[in-house]
């Protein structure tokens, strides 16, 4: 699967199936501070990301801008 | 996963409320935190006017739909800090947002209108970015609001941004800030006796009332609202707040609520209902004497305002690129070159144009 990352911007191959739960542990990501965006919608910790999927792990965190 | 309300598939699972959401049920979710944010802190009264400091990021984007959706009254104001490309993608995020809602957004562009912008006064008054930034964002978007004779200032701090606040202001024990920290700060009215030409009539507002509606989401969840209503925001992050402690007290409570879900959330409403009273401020403010300022006639306690202090050391000065004004690694010490001292001749230093150390 192809997974965009913010902040800085960059991309990632990852082999799928993977839970979006592994998939954060194994980036290291704290599911507090990102948002699992797939198009135009959000998903959820318990999904299965597929191998063909392409998904946005979007920071949520700020100290500038509200 | 299934949505807590109508068992249909969830997009967003909220572990601190033990509960997963579709993405319908999850919008009225943040329509009911918000209301009930409103309804019991008396933020808004139905019918007043309110005026929402608008960045063009997720927070204050998602503030104004949500007071929208709620009905009320709402128009906003954006503040072009200059801060490259950032402010420029902020400002049409703001402006876009407006436009296809056919909504009024006052603008004030601080090259424009002060001659001044964020980089150039960090540079010039060698402090973090975010004293000159929060300053002139408070000031401008206070004046905004009486001039326009708006009843109310809502702003788009979140229960993240509370949290890490209060776990600053704890960490340090700056009593005198955790007195004032509240969802909503009261207006203020002008002494009476203040008769210096250009401040405000005696008895009239010289701060208007500012409220937080969004105090019970947290940040991932006014993403998630936005994203599900498929508002563009600005995601990347204010190149000048990179690093800064305010981020690193967010890193940490989150590290704490994925370990215990519902800790920002406790700490938060837990001070404001247990411990808030004992840091009360005193009843005229503990600020002194508030008068006008002589320039502008905004609130002061001293002669002149911070804001007009401000403007009065950074304008002028050549604009400095953003690219120039690196945030200063925490606990390092800006350092002057030294010359040698030749003897029988006082020393002498150094330092590159900003002021910053290289």
């Amino acid at each position: 699967m192809r997974v965009l990352l913010r902040n800085p911007r960059r991309e990632l191959q990852v082999d799928g199936p993977l839970s979006v739960g592994k998939l954060l542990r194994r980036l290291d990501l704290n599911r507090e501070s990102v948002l699992v965006v797939r198009g135009d919608t959000l998903v959820p910790g318990d999904a299965v990301l597929a191998d063909d999927d392409v998904i946005e792990i979007r920071p949520v965190i700020s100290g500038g801008a509200r | 996963m299934k949505c807590a309300v109508c068992r249909g598939p969830a997009v967003i699972d909220l572990r601190r409320h033990n509960a997963n959401f579709c993405a319908d049920h999850f919008l009225k979710f943040c329509r009911d935190q918000v209301v009930r944010a409103i309804d019991e802190y008396d933020m808004i009264e139905p019918g007043e006017r309110v005026l929402v400091a608008v960045s063009g990021g997720k927070d204050s984007l998602a503030l104004w739909d949500l007071l929208l959706e709620l009905g009320y009254e709402v128009e906003g104001m954006t503040i072009g800090l200059g801060i490259g490309d950032y402010s420029t993608a902020s400002t049409e995020a703001a402006i876009a947002f407006a436009a296809r809602r056919n909504l009024t957004l006052g603008r004030i562009d601080l090259r424009g209108d002060y001659d001044y912008d964020i980089p150039t006064a960090a540079a010039v008054t060698r402090r973090v970015p975010c004293s000159s930034c929060g300053l002139s964002k408070r000031h401008l978007i206070d004046r905004a609001a009486l001039d326009g004779d708006y009843d109310v200032v809502a702003t788009g701090h979140n229960l993240d941004d509370e949290a890490a606040v209060l776990f600053g202001n704890v960490l340090h024990w700056h009593t005198e800030y955790l007195g004032r920290q509240r969802p909503v700060l009261a207006e203020r009215i002008g002494p009476e006796h203040d008769t210096r030409s250009g401040g405000a009539e005696a008895g009239t507002r010289v701060f208007p009332r500012k409220v937080k509606p969004l105090v019970r989401l947290t940040e991932r969840e006014t993403a998630a609202y936005c994203v599900l209503r498929g508002i563009d925001y600005v995601v990347e992050e204010c190149p000048m707040a990179e690093g800064n402690r305010h981020l690193r007290y967010k890193e940490a409570l989150n590290a704490v609520e994925a370990a215990s879900p519902g800790a920002k959330q406790a700490f938060y409403f837990g001070f404001l209902a247990r411990a808030a009273d004992r840091f009360a401020p005193e009843p005229d403010g503990g600020d002194g004497e508030v008068r006008s300022c002589a320039r502008c006639g905004s609130p002061t306690t001293g002669e002149v305002c911070a804001f007009c202090r401000l403007i009065d050391q950074v304008t002028g000065h050549d604009p400095v690129p953003v690219e120039l004004v690196r945030p200063r690694r925490r606990g390092s010490r800006r350092r002057r070159a030294r010359t040698k001292r030749p003897s029988g001749q006082s020393a002498t230093g150094a330092q590159n144009s900003t002021g910053f150390a290289t």
